[in-house]
């Protein structure tokens, strides 16, 4: 492999990076007008499947067969749903894409477009990016203004309307399902599938839902080709035939006890070791890590002797985590607690399951409660049994959910009980000594009587 | 319904307005027109609730059906001047997010979710705000504040007018 050019952070340090004349000054929107003059939407289709792009935003969906899922000459509308409703711990790629480099995000957004013939793009932006919200909204009018938005685009055959709708603060509209009921206007439950999206979504009309950084990596794909991007990353594992390989550039957010936290962009396969060691500076205050999450909070955890492992979209599968997630590694050093960890976790899934399916609704609250009541000091051995039982029953992987929340929310408890069940059995034994036998719950402390 | 009698200006109803031709459906506008409605009575009183809903030709039980799935809109009474969300998730916490909360607790004598008694601030506390590379963080109205101290927590909220 030569060496590693960013491409997609590549503007985000300039002056009025957010700007669409910077962005046209940095060879912005080449890309558009390439693929609108050379290719018919089935070769950008081609061209994307050719490249081998798996989705950002979480499941690592293979982009181009997302859309080739969409009816053959349906008479429309097709819609467009951009997912920047980022809202898994530790991940905030998206939000700099947003405010740093909105036209690179809008591009990518009008080529596929182009591609699945989608003639309304709605980005669904997270409420709490109010910065991103004014960076979209001016870019979007700058390119109305310019014509790369609106009717003809370009002068070729093409129209198209972006609009960004603002949620309000909910995890679960980052579930595709869940996110276009959200903009319909209804409770952000999500559907059962199939339909699929492509098939019957927003609306009820075919729909294509892309996290913006696979929107990004589509601009990056048309302007250099795909033989540029299967050129990056991780081939597909020999002895996997169904293994599409883990190809192109990748955010990693860095967060957690490390010397420089930030949003780093390397080849897709990197270790999360030299993730922390090389562009976090290492762990902060001479400390060591005891465990690192590899993909956001619902990936579960990488105990410190795991650190080696890729992050490519297989690598923390093979250490027992749920996945690469969001790539968003985050650093629990030497003295943090592991039951700490598990605490909070478990108050972030059970404040954000949406409460539609009984055994993730009940599962997280049930979860936290025993949680609040170990950290107590009234923890039982036998209640790590229970809480396994939980993890290992919630989900779709076991069957019983509508959506994957709740395998987020088991992951972590797995990985953190069977990973570290001895710092677990030792805090239980110092703090319950006696062993006292109680499974009453504890009063909820003042702070987390709220926000309900 | 005559003027006097109306929660939702003309002004506020034409903002809602504004955003029909974006959808195929006036339900898709529920969201936008909550946050219109929020931004400005910094609430959803249950009578804004049945003139969202006669102006989206839903029923008012479908607004609030969709208004009380998130727990973002306040019905009984406006949030403070300026509502300040402070992260509680895994990235703050690691760096001290908790501590910030409860020192903010103390000084404006607020529960997470109170308002101070003279109406100026609504402490809240947020799940990940997107913002783990400068954590512990909080967003107090439309600006993030990053790499809070309890010190510099409470004095970003002195300033808030």
């Amino acid at each position: 492999m030569t060496q590693f050019e960013p491409v997609l952070l590549a503007r985000v340090e300039q002056p009025n990076s957010h700007t669409l004349s910077t962005y046209e000054a940095a060879g912005g929107f080449a890309a558009l007008r390439k693929v609108l003059g050379e290719l018919d939407p089935a070769g950008v289709v081609d061209l994307v499947k050719r490249s081998n792009l798996r989705g950002r935003g979480g499941a690592g969906f293979p982009t181009g067969l997302k859309w080739t899922f969409l009816p053959k000459d349906h008479p429309g509308p097709i819609y467009m749903c951009v997912n920047a409703d980022e809202s898994e711990p530790g991940t905030f790629n998206n939000r700099i894409l947003m405010e740093e480099d909105p036209h690179q995000v809008l591009e990518g957004t009008i080529i596929a477009c182009y591609a699945t013939r989608a003639t309304t793009a709605y980005i669904y932006l997270r409420y709490e990016y109010p910065l991103a919200f004014e960076r979209l909204e001016a870019a979007i009018a700058e390119c109305y203004a310019a014509g790369y938005l609106g009717r003809n685009i370009l002068g070729h055959d093409f129209s198209l309307d972006v609009y960004v709708h603002r949620g309000a603060a909910a995890y679960i509209c980052g579930e595709e399902t869940g996110l276009i009921e959200s903009l319909e206007g209804k409770r952000a439950w999500p559907r059962i599938k199939p339909p699929f999206p492509a098939v019957e979504g927003l609306f009820r009309k075919p729909t294509v839902v892309n996290n913006v950084e696979t929107l990004c990596c589509v601009t990056h794909i048309a302007a250099r080709g795909a033989e540029w991007f299967t050129s990056i990353g991780v081939p597909p594992d020999p002895s996997n035939p169904r293994d599409p390989g883990s190809f192109g550039p990748k955010l990693y957010c860095l967060s957690g006890h490390v010397n420089r936290p930030g949003c780093y962009e390397a080849p897709l396969g990197i270790t999360c070791r030299q993730l922390i060691d090389e562009f976090g500076g290492g762990v902060w205050k001479g400390r060591k890590a005891k465990a690192a999450i590899p993909g956001g909070i619902s990936m579960g955890l990488l105990a410190e002797s795991e650190l080696d492992t890729p992050l490519d979209f297989a690598g923390p599968v093979r250490a027992g985590c749920l996945g690469l997630g969001t790539a968003a590694v985050v650093v629990l050093d030497e003295t943090t607690s592991i039951v700490d960890f598990l605490h909070n976790s478990a108050r972030f899934f059970q404040h954000e399951s949406c409460g539609q399916c009984t055994p993730c609704r009940e599962g997280t609250a049930w979860a936290l409660s025993m949680l609040e009541r170990i950290r107590a000091g009234r923890g039982r051995l036998r209640d790590l049994e229970l809480l396994l039982e939980i993890a290992d029953s919630i989900g779709i992987i076991p069957g019983t959910t509508i959506c994957g929340l709740a395998d987020g929310a088991a992951w972590p408890m797995k990985n953190a009980i069977r990973k570290f069940r001895g710092e677990f059995e030792e805090y239980i034994r110092r703090t319950n000594p006696a062993g006292a036998e109680t499974a009453e719950p504890v009063a909820a402390m003042a702070m987390e009587s709220v926000h309900g | 319904m005559p003027v006097a009698d109306r929660i939702l200006t003309d002004e506020t109803i034409e903002s809602i307005r504004a955003y029909f031709p974006r959808y195929p459906t006036r339900q898709a506008v529920t969201l936008p027109a909550l946050h219109v409605v929020n931004d400005r009575l910094r609430c959803v009183p249950r009578e804004a609730v049945v003139e969202i809903a006669e102006l989206l030709g839903l029923a008012p039980a479908e607004v609030q059906d969709t208004l009380s799935f998130y727990g973002f809109f306040r019905q009984d009474a406006p949030h403070g001047r300026t509502r300040v969300w402070v992260c509680r998730s895994i990235c703050c916490a690691l760096r001290g997010g908790e501590e910030v909360i409860d020192h903010l607790c103390h000084t404006l004598k607020v529960r997470p979710g109170g308002t101070t008694d003279d109406g100026r601030v609504t402490l809240e506390v947020a799940e990940c705000l997107g913002a783990c590379d400068f954590a512990p963080c909080m967003l107090a109205g439309q600006s993030l504040h990053k790499n809070l101290t309890n010190e510099s927590a409470a004095e970003v909220i002195d300033r808030l007018e």
